[in-house]
Formats: structure tokens, sequence, C-alpha cells
């Protein structure tokens, strides 16, 4: 592993707005640099993405483009980031997505010109390996339409490259579903972390040939689904938390490969990957409800740099356009939060402890984000020899934090919660004491016509 | 020696090894398939769907007792086959085409076998014509349709006119997923929507009694 030491290893300087290595845009935003930026998402409505409708999905980005940045410029909002998180067929047809990349590249320096603001697009394709089942992970045809919208994209002049790879969820949806900590383990810190190897590789090599960022990934395939379904009562939350911990050392491996920031948005294990790598990252909490619920609204803008709504359809609501209102509100949730770091750095800590605290008591998967327990989680990852033993150090931190909260009464935890801590530590100490054993044990266990082994340089039996 | 009623506790406790030994003792025993079926392990499903319903045990606790009873299904569906006695409903299911999100139609998928229905899982991205093939096939009562992108809702609507043109009118269709409402379910001729997993399979009955 490349870390072995954090980049922050104080958690009072894991804060908002501020990263060790900052990132500097063409239109001069830095990112990272002290300030907080909105990060817009958005998405279509209910439509149909063919030939014969590009016209009307062009008129929405349009529309989206051109009425958001208006409103962000008549706010005076120091910058903005916009992140075209493409549909399906844009990405397996790239002509599509290229459409609308220049629409919003456009849109972008239609309004620097008019009215001076600055902005930048993060392009983040769809991994759409999976349309195959098993799906083919290193080439045929999704492969290399992927690819392909990356290194337009970069042409055309999109600064970031991002996406939400799937390498490893093959396995993972019936481990979550299932409550199995083992193929959890295998799915994120040997497949995923294989997966990324190879995946962010060609993302870097993209970025660095057209002079552009390499801005990183997520697990939302992974921890965002078990957040989802903790979110319903699907699973446990502390099982969705120890699930977390774990996919940052997944995450990390873009970071290992080369990206740079900021990371995306929907990466709740951002905050882990900001300490060990000092990168810019995007968060996304309350004023992403829009998209989905999450246990951490505030918390997450703790340690945001971007703040992000994830995504919203071009829908009319009765103050504008949803794109357009929720660019207000990001824009007036980061005012607050540069107001209070332009007051010093002890009102910058004391409104990011009132961000945390005002969540991390009510969910273990807040509590084992706020800044304390994620540079925790991170000296646990980085103190590790491999991805393996990254992966069960982390998932062990976790609950060894929220024993501890729990225990402290700082963390309100339920009976049958509570119980899911001893069955997971107890499918710790059951596991092999290394990597090599453990993918030997679960290649008998794990269902093999869901995933191609070879994609994963794995063994075939 | 054990009774119905051990073996609905052994479901709901998804105590797999003590249903396989069970299961046997009971049809040894002289006990009918059918009531094994009907008197232990559906009921005790609905057991298990009610507590999940209330937020009572996790999804991963239920998937337990659904492997249980998978179990005992492996042991009895050949007498039941052998003496003629059908599931009472046949159901296809999948999620429609340019979508890949199958947590919750696998969900669906669970209670429907839950409640003793025989479901067939077409999986994920399935295309009108694939659902209006397997329809002619299977000739199931009911159909499950399920998307989870508003970019997807038109293929949703896309199927069901498919199945419609295709004259199959007397399968019913049910419709799930996060964008999708009772309204659209109108809309679009379904003949019924379910909002989650665990009323999903009140509504199939409801759809299938209309
Ligand atoms: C037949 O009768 C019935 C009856 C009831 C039925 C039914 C059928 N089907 C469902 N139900 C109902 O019962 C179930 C159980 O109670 C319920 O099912 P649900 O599926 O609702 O509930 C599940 C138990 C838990 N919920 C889920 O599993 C969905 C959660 C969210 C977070 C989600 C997940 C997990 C995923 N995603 Co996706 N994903 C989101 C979701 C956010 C949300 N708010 O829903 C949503 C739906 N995704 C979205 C997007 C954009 C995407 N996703 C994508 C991918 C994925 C993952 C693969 C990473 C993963 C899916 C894993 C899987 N195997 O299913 C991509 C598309 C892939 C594709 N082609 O389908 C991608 C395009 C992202 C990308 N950039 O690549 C958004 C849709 C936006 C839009 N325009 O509609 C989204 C709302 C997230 C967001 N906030 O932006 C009910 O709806």
């Amino acid at each position: 592993m490349k870390y072995t030491s954090l980049a922050i290893s104080d958690p009072e300087q894991l804060v908002y707005g501020t990263a060790p290595n900052p990132i500097t845009t063409r239109h001069g935003i830095v990112i990272g640099g002290g300030t907080v930026y909105p990060e817009l998402n958005f998405t279509l409505p209910d439509l149909d993405i063919k030939k014969s409708t590009m016209p009307e999905v062009a008129r929405h980005y349009r529309q989206i483009v051109q009425e958001s940045l208006e409103r962000a410029a008549e706010l005076e909002t120091p910058g903005v980031m916009l992140e075209f998180e493409t549909l399906p067929p844009m990405t397996e047809f790239p002509e599509m997505g290229m459409e609308i990349v220049n629409i919003l590249l456009e849109g972008i320096e239609e309004a620097h010109h008019k009215t001076g603001l600055k902005a930048a697009l993060r392009v983040t394709p769809n991994d759409n390996r999976e349309f195959i089942r098993p799906p083919l992970m290193r080439s045929g045809h999704y492969w290399e339409a992927m690819l392909s919208l990356f290194e337009q994209s970069a042409e055309a002049g999109a600064e970031f490259l991002s996406i939400e790879s799937v390498g490893g969820k093959e396995l993972h949806d019936d481990a979550l579903v299932n409550g199995d900590l083992r193929t959890v383990l295998f799915s994120l810190c040997i497949m995923g972390v294989r997966d990324m190897r190879f995946l962010w590789d060609h993302i870097v090599a993209i970025a660095r040939k057209h002079g552009v960022y390499a801005a990183g990934d997520t697990a939302c395939g992974f921890g965002n689904t078990a957040m989802v379904l903790a979110e319903r009562r699907m699973i446990p939350r502390v099982f969705a938390s120890v699930v977390r911990a774990i996919t940052a050392v997944r995450s990390l491996v873009a970071y290992e490969c080369g990206a740079v920031g900021p990371g995306k948005d929907c990466g709740y294990e951002n905050p882990i990957l900001k300490a060990i790598t000092g990168f810019p990252m995007s968060m996304e909490g309350k004023t992403a409800a829009c998209a989905h619920l999450s246990p951490m609204g505030n918390l997450a803008a703790a340690t945001a740099d971007l703040w992000s709504n994830e995504s919203v359809q071009n829908i009319k609501l009765l103050g504008g356009m949803a794109p357009t209102c929720y660019m207000e509100q990001l824009t007036y949730d980061c005012r607050l939060m540069n107001t209070a770091s332009a007051d010093g750095h002890e009102a910058h800590l004391h409104l990011r402890d009132w961000l945390v605290k005002s969540d991390a008591g009510y969910d273990p998967q807040a509590m084992i984000l706020t800044p304390e327990s994620s540079v925790q989680i991170a000296q646990a990852i980085v103190s590790a020899e491999d991805y393996y033993q990254a992966g069960i150090a982390a998932g062990r931190q976790a609950i060894a934090i929220l024993r501890e909260t729990s225990e402290a009464g700082c963390l309100k935890l339920n009976e049958r919660e509570a119980g899911w801590l001893d069955r997971m530590e107890s499918d710790f100490d059951d596991l092999p004491d290394t990597e090599e054993e453990f993918i030997e044990e679960m290649m008998d266990e794990v269902e093999l016509d869901k995933f191609t082994p070879a994609d994963y340089d794995l063994p075939s039996a | 020696m054990s009774t119905l009623e051990d073996l609905k506790t052994a479901v709901i406790s998804g105590k797999r090894k003590d249903v396989k030994t069970i299961v046997p003792e009971l049809l040894e025993a002289g006990e009918d398939p059918v009531n094994l079926l009907e008197e232990a392990l559906i009921p005790a499903m609905g057991i298990v769907g009610e507590r999940f319903k209330n937020n009572d045990i996790f999804v991963p606790e239920m998937l337990v007792s659904a492997r249980a009873m998978k179990e005992a299904m492996k042991i009895i569906e050949p007498k039941l086959l052998e003496a003629g006695v059908k599931p009472k409903y046949k159901a296809l299911i999948g999620t429609v085409e340019g979508d890949l999100h199958d947590i919750g139609k696998n969900l669906v998928a669970t209670m429907w076998k839950g409640a003793g229905f025989d479901v067939i899982d077409l999986g994920v991205n399935v295309t009108p014509d694939k659902f209006v093939e397997s329809i002619a096939e299977h000739q199931p009562d009911i159909v499950g349709l399920s998307a989870l992108l508003t970019t997807t809702m038109p293929a949703m609507r896309e199927t069901v006119t498919a199945i419609r043109e295709a004259g199959h009118a007397s399968v019913k269709i049910l419709i799930g997923g996060a964008p999708i409402t009772q309204t659209y379910a109108n809309e679009i001729g379904a003949d019924g929507y379910s909002r989650d997993a665990a009323s999903a399979v009140e509504a199939a009955k409801e759809a299938l009694a209309s």
C-alpha cells in the first residue's frame, strides 16, 4: 500500500474548506484552499433517452446550466463546480454524453463571460460494465465506450474526471442483504481493490494526457447501498457503519494510482480519505435529501471542500427549477461555513464541531465519520500491511469506536443493533491470517458464475 | 416426534438443519405435503414477513428463514409434483430494460416465494420482448415489473403496452420501485402497485382478485 502515514493526523486539522493538497481550476477556484464551494448535480425528469429524444434531453441540460449559474452569479457565489453524472445511455453512446458535456462547457464559459462567475465541470461517466452478467471488466463495448467518454470529455475541457465504479459489486449486494461480512471484505478489499487499480491507471493516464484532474472514485454502490438499506431498517446501522469503514480501503486505491481529488460527493468515506491523502473532498448531506436520505446531514459538511446536492431532477418547484433552487441552498450552506472560517480558526472549529455534534450521537454511521473517528480509522488503514488487513483493521476500528461511544452514553444503540457488534467481531475473529489464505477459502465459498475471476487477477477455482 | 408446529418454529428461527430432519420425519409419519406447505411453511413465512414489516427483524434474519423454507421446498416439491399439486400462483418478475437496480425486486421475489408463489426471476435489464416471450413460455398469473430510475419509467410503460398488445390480457401486472406511484400505475394500465416488499404479497393478491 502506498500511504503509510496520514496527511492529517490531528483531528483539529480535519476541517471543511481546507486540505493540505488543494487544487486550482482553470478559472482560479482553489478547492481545499480555505473556501467551500457548491457542487451542483442534476438529472433528468421521467424521460427516455434515445436519439429521437436528444433535443429534449439537451434542452433540459441547457436550461439547468443557464438558470443555475445565473442564480449562482446573482448570489455572488465565489465559485461553482458542476457535476455531470451521465445517465447510462449517455456513456454507452459517448456521442450523446458529449453533446451534453459541450452544452455544459459552453454554459460555464457563457456565464463566465457575462458575469465573471468561476465554474468548472466534473464529468462522471457511468460504469456500465455490469450491464453484462457476469460483467466484462477489462474489455468489450461498455469498457471501450466508458474510456471514450472520459477521453473526449477531457479533450473538450472537462477539468475533473470521476466515476462510481462497480468492481466487486457482483457479490456485494447479496453480502449486504445477508449481513455477510466475509463477502463484504472479499468484494471490497480483494475484488474492488484489484479493479480500482486497473481502472484508475487508465483514468489517470487519460487525465494526464489532456492536462486535467483525475479526481476520485466512490464506493457508492457499496457504502451508500448499505446506508440506504440501513435507513429503511433493512440491515443494521452498525453493519452499514462497518461496511462504510471498509469502503475507504477500496476508494483509497484511486489516489494511490494518481487521483488528486476532489473526491466524489457520494463517498461518505471521504473524511477518512482526506485524512490519509490530504486531497480535497466533495461531500453531500442534508442538501442531498432530494436524492436520498442519510443519517448525517450536518456532519457530512464538517470536512467538505465542495458541498453537493448529489442529484435532483430538472422539475419545476415553486421557487424555480429544482437545480436552481438547489444551487441557492448549497450557496447559502457554503456562505455560512465560509463566514465562520473567515472569523478565524476558533470560529471555524466551532461551526465544524456543531455540525459534528448535531448528528454524531444519533446514528453509528455518523459516529464513525466524526473527525476523531475518521482519523482513527485512517490510521488503522495506513498501519496495515495489505488491503485485506487494512479492511479488517478499518472494520475493527469502527466496531471499537461504536462500542466505546455507546458505552460512554454518547451514542444510542438499541439491543438489536448492539447484538450485531458481537456478531461482526466474531466474524472478524474467524478470518484467516493472510490474504492468500482468505482468497483460497473464498474462492470455494463464493458463487463463481457471478464474476470472472481472471478480470480480478484471481485464480479461476 | 416432530410436529408441524416444530417445522414452523424451525423456519421462523432459520434453522436449516432442523428443517432438513423435521420435513422427512413428518412425511414419513404420513403428513400430507400440502399440509406442510399450507399449515407450516407459508404461515411461518407470513409471521417472518409480518415481523419484517414491523421492523422487528432485519433482512438478513428474514433471508435465513427464507433459506430454511427453500430447504423444505427442495424436499416437498417433488412430492407435490407427484401428487399433481401446483402452486396457487405463478409469477414472473424482472427489472425493466436499461435498469440494473435489483435489491428491491429481489426482496419482492423473496416475499412472493414466502407466500407460496412459484416465482421465475428474469433478472435485470429485461426488454419488453423478453417479458412477452417469457409470459408465453411460462403462462404466469402475475408479472412484476421494477424500475428505480426515472429514465427507465418509460421502459416500464413500454413493457406494459407490449404485454397487452401481445394479447396477454388476463395476466395481472404489478409494478413498483422508488419513483413509481399508484398514479403512474393507473396511467400506464398496470393492475397494481406496491410501495415496498412487505406489502407486495397483499398487493399481488389484490391485483389477482381484481
Ligand atoms: C413488482 O412489484 C414491485 C413492488 C415493489 C417494488 C418493486 C417491484 N421494486 C421495488 N419495490 C419496492 O419494494 C422494495 C423493497 O421494499 C423497494 O425497492 P427499492 O429498490 O426502492 O429499495 C431497496 C430495498 C433499497 N434501495 C436500493 O437498493 C436503491 C438505493 C439507491 C441508493 C441506488 C443504488 C443502491 C444503486 N444504484 Co442507483 N441507486 C439509487 C437509489 C436511491 C433511492 N433513493 O432509491 C438511484 C435510484 N440510482 C440512481 C442513479 C442515477 C444510478 N444508480 C445506478 C447504480 C446503482 C448501483 C448499481 C450502484 C446500486 C444498485 C444496486 C442494485 N443491485 O440494485 C446507476 C444506474 C445503473 C442502472 N443502469 O440501473 C446510476 C445512473 C448512477 C450512475 N451514475 O451510474 C438515482 C436515480 C436518479 C434518476 N434519474 O432516477 C438514485 C435515486 C440515486 C440518486 N440519489 O441519485 C421499493 O421500491
